[in-house]
C-alpha cells in the first residue's frame, strides 16, 4: 500500500528542547542575575557559621556601636561593625538571611498548596465549587494582611513557626486567582477532551494534562509571593510582632536600629540593602521565569 | 450495501440534548434543544458522513458518542448493549475521536511517544516495553518517521500532528472512530493525504467511521452513507451514492447546490436559503426548515414532518409523506 510520508524538507532540523531552554535561560540577563544573586544568598545562609566568624548572639558591651569598615574608627575584627549590644553586625546579617529565606520559602509553599488546590478545583469543576472558591477569595482579599497577621501574632505570640503559618494561611489568594484563570484557559482545549475520551481519570487529567501546562504560572506566582512573605516578615518583625529578639532577623535589625537612625544611618542601611537585594533577586527570577516559559518566546 | 447482513455496531436511539441557556444575569434560563431526537444506526465498516451547517448539533452528537456529555434523554447502544453516560472508560476502548484542530488536540508538554501511548497507560495495557513497541507500530502505520517519537508537538507540521492524533486514536484498536472535521484545519495539499490515510486504515483495520464534516466533497469521497442534520434533527439519511445522485429533502438539495466550483466564471451559487439560520432557542413550528424552504406548504408550518422510510434510508419531509394532499 502506498502511504505518503511528509516530505523531509518540511522538518527543519531543530535543536533539542534542552538546548533551546538553555539558550533561552542564559540569554535572559535579568534571570541570570536573579538566579546568581539568590544562589549566593542561599549559600551564605547555608554556610553562615563558617563565614560569620562571630556568634550572632554574643554580646560585647565594651565594643558597642562600632562603625563598619568604610568609616573612621572601625574595628577590623567587625567588618560591618557592631550593634547597640556589641553583637557582630555581619554575623547577624548572615544568620538573618536564613530566617528570611526560610520564612519566604515555607510561607510560599503553604500558601501555594492551599491556593493551587482551591484555584484548580474552582477552574476545573466550575459551578458551585467555583462560586464557593471565588467567595473565599473575595473574603480573603477583604482582609488586610498586615492587620490580621498582627492580631494573630499578638494572640499566639511571635515565633518563626507562627509567622510562617500566619503568612502561609494569608497569602494564598494570588495563587488561587491565577491558577483558577489558568485552568479555565486550558480546561476546554481539545487535548483535555481527548484525554477524557481516552478514559483518563479526573486526577490524571488534572495532574498530567493540565498542571504541566500551567506550571510556569505557578512558579512565577510562587516567587512573587516568596518576596512578598519576606517583606511582610520584615515588617512584622519591625513592629515587634514577628520573629522575636534576640533571633537575628533583618526586620529586627532595622527595628533595633531605628533609635540610632539619625546619627548612625548604616545601622538601618545594611539590613535594608540586604532585604532590597534579596527581594530584587527573587522578583527578577520570577520575571525571568515568566519570560522564558511564555509560549510566545519559544524557538 | 450490506445493510441486512451486518448488525449495526452503533445505534443512537432518540437522543436529545438540552442546554439551559441564560441570557442576561437575571433572566430565567431557557432550554436550548441542541439535539431533538436523533436516531441513527451505523453498520460495521460503514463510513457515515454527518453533514450540516455550523450549529446544527453535529459536534454535540460527537461529544455524546465520546461520553464527554451525557444525553438528556435517549440511549447510545454499542453492539446492541446500552452504554450508560458514566461508563466513559468502557466507551473509550471502543470509540475514539480524531479532533478537528491538531494544534490543540495534542498536549504541548508531552513527547509524541507519550501522547500516543497514553491510552495504553490509562487502560493498563502491557508494560513499558510492549507499549513502546506498539507506538513504533502505530508510527509506521500512520506514516510518520520513527525519529519524531521523542519530539514534541511543536516540532511537527499540521499534517504530522493529525497523524499523531490518528495514531493515538487507533492504538487501542477501537471499532469506531469519530472524526470531527479531521481535515478542516489543514492545508488543502495535506487534507487529501490525511483522507487517503483514513481510507487506507479503514480497509486495513476494519474500522467504522462517523465522519463529521461540512465539506461535502470530502464526505462524497469517503462516506458510504450520509446523514444530513438540520437544527438538531436528522432530516435525511441515505447511502452516499444515492444521496448525491438524487437528494430528496429540500435542505439536502440546497446543501448540494451550495458547493462552490473552482470555475470563477460561475458566480456564488444561489441556495435559495433566504432566511438566516433560525435561533435554536425558539425553533420554528412544524417542520423546522419551513422558513427557509422554497417548497414549503401550509402543513409545513403547523405539523412536524412525517418520517418517510424509503429505499435504504429515510427523509423527514411533507413532500414525500403519504398524507400529502
Amino acid at each position: 500500500m502506498a502511504r505518503t510520508i511528509d516530505t523531509i524538507a518540511e522538518e527543519v532540523r531543530t535543536p533539542s528542547p534542552v538546548a533551546l531552554l538553555r539558550r533561552r535561560i542564559f540569554g535572559h540577563y535579568g534571570l541570570v542575575f536573579g538566579i546568581t544573586v539568590l544562589l549566593v544568598i542561599v549559600l551564605i545562609a547555608l554556610f553562615a557559621p563558617l563565614l560569620a566568624g562571630h556568634d550572632p548572639y554574643a554580646q560585647d558591651l565594651a565594643a558597642r556601636m562600632k562603625p563598619p569598615f568604610w568609616m573612621t574608627g572601625s574595628d577590623p575584627d567587625h567588618i560591618l561593625g557592631t550593634d547597640h549590644l556589641g553583637r557582630d553586625y555581619l554575623a547577624r546579617l548572615l544568620y538573618g538571611a536564613r530566617i528570611s529565606l526560610a520564612i519566604g520559602a515555607f510561607a510560599a509553599l503553604i500558601s501555594g498548596i492551599i491556593g493551587t488546590a482551591m484555584g484548580v478545583a474552582a477552574g476545573y469543576f466550575g459551578g458551585r465549587i467555583d462560586l464557593i472558591v471565588t467567595f473565599l477569595i473575595n473574603v480573603r482579599l477583604a482582609m488586610p494582611v498586615v492587620l490580621v497577621a498582627l492580631a494573630v501574632v499578638a494572640v499566639l505570640g511571635g515565633s518563626l513557626q507562627v509567622v510562617v503559618c500566619v503568612l502561609g494561611l494569608l497569602l494564598w489568594d494570588r495563587f488561587a486567582v491565577v491558577m483558577r484563570s489558568s485552568v479555565l484557559q486550558v480546561r476546554d482545549l481539545e487535548y483535555v477532551n481527548a484525554a477524557k475520551a481516552i478514559g483518563c481519570s479526573t486526577r490524571r487529567i488534572i495532574l498530567s494534562e493540565i498542571m504541566p501546562n500551567i506550571a510556569n504560572n505557578l512558579i512565577v506566582v510562587a516567587t512573587l509571593e516568596m518576596a512578598h512573605a519576606i517583606l511582610l516578615e520584615a515588617a512584622l518583625s519591625f513592629l515587634g510582632l514577628g520573629v522575636q529578639p534576640p533571633t537575628p532577623s533583618w526586620g529586627i535589625m532595622i527595628s533595633e536600629g531605628k533609635q540610632m537612625m539619625l546619627f548612625e544611618p548604616w545601622v538601618i542601611a545594611i539590613p535594608g540593602i540586604a532585604l532590597f537585594i534579596l527581594v530584587l533577586a527573587i522578583n527578577l527570577l520570577g520575571d525571568g521565569l515568566r519570560d522564558v516559559s511564555a509560549p510566545e518566546n519559544k524557538g | 450495501m450490506s445493510e441486512q447482513a451486518t448488525a449495526s455496531i452503533l445505534e443512537l436511539a432518540a437522543i436529545t440534548k438540552t442546554y439551559q441557556v441564560k441570557q442576561g444575569m437575571f433572566a430565567a434560563a431557557k432550554p436550548l434543544h441542541a439535539l431533538g431526537g436523533v436516531s441513527l444506526r451505523i453498520n460495521r465498516k460503514d463510513v457515515v458522513g454527518l453533514v450540516g451547517e455550523s450549529g446544527c448539533g453535529k459536534s454535540t452528537l460527537a461529544k455524546i458518542l465520546l461520553g464527554l456529555e451525557a444525553p438528556t434523554t435517549g440511549k447510545v447502544l454499542v453492539d446492541g448493549a446500552e452504554i450508560g453516560p458514566r461508563e466513559r472508560r468502557l466507551l473509550a476502548r471502543r470509540i475514539q475521536p480524531i479532533f478537528q484542530d491538531p494544534y490543540s488536540s495534542l498536549n504541548p508538554r508531552k513527547s509524541i511517544e507519550d501522547i500516543i501511548a497514553l491510552p495504553l497507560v490509562v487502560h493498563n495495557v502491557g508494560d513499558h516495553a510492549s507499549r513502546m513497541q506498539a507506538v513504533t507500530k502505530m508510527l509506521d502505520l500512520v506514516g510518520l518517521p520513527a525519529r519524531v517519537r521523542r519530539g514534541y508537538p511543536s516540532q511537527l507540521s499540521g499534517g504530522q500532528r493529525q497523524r499523531v492524533a490518528i495514531a493515538r486514536a487507533l492504538i487501542m484498536k477501537p471499532e469506531i472512530v469519530i472524526c470531527d472535521e479531521p481535515t478542516s484545519a489543514l492545508d488543502v495539499s495535506v487534507q487529501s493525504q490525511i483522507l487517503n490515510l483514513l481510507g487506507d486504515l479503514r480497509q486495513e483495520l476494519g474500522l467504522t467511521y462517523l465522519f463529521i464534516s461540512h465539506n461535502l466533497a470530502v464526505v462524497e469521497h469517503l462516506a458510504t452513507r450520509v446523514a444530513v442534520m438540520y437544527l438538531g434533527q436528522i432530516v435525511e439519511e441515505a447511502p452516499a451514492a444515492e444521496l448525491f445522485a438524487g437528494p430528496r429533502h429540500p435542505y439536502t438539495q440546497a446543501l448540494l447546490d451550495s458547493v462552490l466550483t473552482p470555475d470563477p466564471a460561475l458566480s456564488v451559487p444561489d441556495t435559495h436559503l433566504g432566511a438566516a439560520y433560525p435561533n435554536p432557542i425558539s425553533p420554528p413550528s412544524g417542520c423546522r426548515f419551513h422558513p427557509r424552504c422554497a417548497q414549503a406548504r401550509a402543513a409545513c408550518k403547523t405539523t412536524p414532518p412525517p418520517h418517510v422510510v424509503g429505499a435504504g434510508g429515510h427523509v423527514d419531509c411533507h413532500l414525500y409523506g403519504a398524507a400529502t394532499n
